[in-house]
């Protein structure tokens, strides 16, 4: 089983903390799924932050910062600087926003910030797309963990690119893989996990469900399926039928 | 001096980075600071001498995702 930075996570399942209708609704998520890493930010100082610290501390789970928001590598190191002294961890889930719109990475100012976080010890989650050559780069400049999209960041979509997505879990079998981003529904976190792929990232599909507690279970569920499915060696797809009954011993009617 | 802290214009008497935090409220805070887009650590406040039109930031944990 692949680890992350040398932790083995008790479970495949990393959950945001944003957008929740309560802080009391957002623990009832973690304690629902059994998430294992929690993402957080940092944000001008408004008289929260104290509050949510204590909160997110007791939750028991990793802490992963993001530096979510930053469109420049200068940006983006610079926070990632401040986010390892406050939350005192060296992971940092990075990410350079390249568009406003899509907020897909900016793939150049990715690997310049990459390049210089890891070089400073940082342990680095990139918030990437599919593409198997900015992730070859990005594992040539330290990263041990990617974090391919799975469609743009709150659209909940799903996995927009399968085959891509299978192509790079392939083509990189030593590196952990999260898909982070863009899934709405368990089945797409089922899917993920079924294309070998060893975690998720999730935030809006249970932060805006009706019953995020419940939702995040759901989630939970279907990760837990999707990689027993993995574990458990799926059959060979075929394009014509093969009787699953036994066709010897049929009666000559 | 004038600085701009959290974007916007404030007035202080500090002359160092450690002492603005305190006048700002912030002395047992929290938090973490960048002076001019550069990481200040919480160990070089003391040292950090500010400068008029300087831009502070302090940030603090948030929800995120």
């Amino acid at each position: 089983m692949r680890d992350f930075y040398g932790v083995t996570l008790p479970t495949p399942m990393m959950l945001g903390t944003a957008r929740f209708p309560s802080p009391a609704v957002m623990e009832a998520a973690f304690r629902s799924s059994g998430a294992s890493v929690a993402t957080v930010s940092l944000r001008r100082e408004g008289g929260a932050g104290q509050a949510f610290w204590d909160m997110v501390r007791g939750l028991g789970v990793h802490l992963l910062p993001n530096t979510a928001g930053c469109h420049s590598a200068r940006e983006a190191i610079t926070t990632a600087q401040m986010a390892r002294e406050y939350f005192g961890t060296d992971w940092i889930k990075l990410e350079v926003i390249g568009h406003a719109d899509t907020l897909q990475p900016d793939p150049f100012g990715l690997l310049e910030a990459t390049e210089t976080l890891c070089a400073d010890g940082f342990k680095v989650f990139p918030y990437t797309t599919e593409d198997q050559v900015l992730a070859s780069r990005l594992i040539d400049a330290g990263c041990k963990v990617l974090m391919p999209w799975g469609a743009p960041i709150g659209s909940g979509m799903g996995l927009n690119n399968v085959h891509g997505l299978r192509t790079l879990r392939a083509a990189f079998p030593d590196v952990a893989m999260v898909v982070d981003a863009g899934l709405g529904l368990p089945s797409h976190a089922a899917q993920a996990m079924e294309l070998g792929f060893d975690a998720i990232l999730l935030n809006t599909a249970v932060a805006e469900a009706e019953d995020p507690a419940v939702m995040a279970r759901a989630f939970a569920l279907a990760v837990e399926a999707g990689a027993l499915s993995t574990a458990s060696g799926p059959m060979a797809m075929r394009d014509m039928a093969v009787p699953s009954t036994p066709v010897m011993g049929k009666a000559w009617l | 001096m004038k600085i701009e802290v959290n974007g916007e214009t404030r007035e202080l008497a500090a002359t160092h980075l450690a002492q603005a935090l305190a006048e700002l409220g912030w002395g047992e805070a929290r938090v973490a600071t960048a002076l001019n887009g550069s990481f200040v650590p919480a160990a070089a406040r003391d040292a950090t001498e500010l400068s008029p039109g300087d831009r502070l930031e302090v940030l603090t944990a948030m929800q995120g995702g």
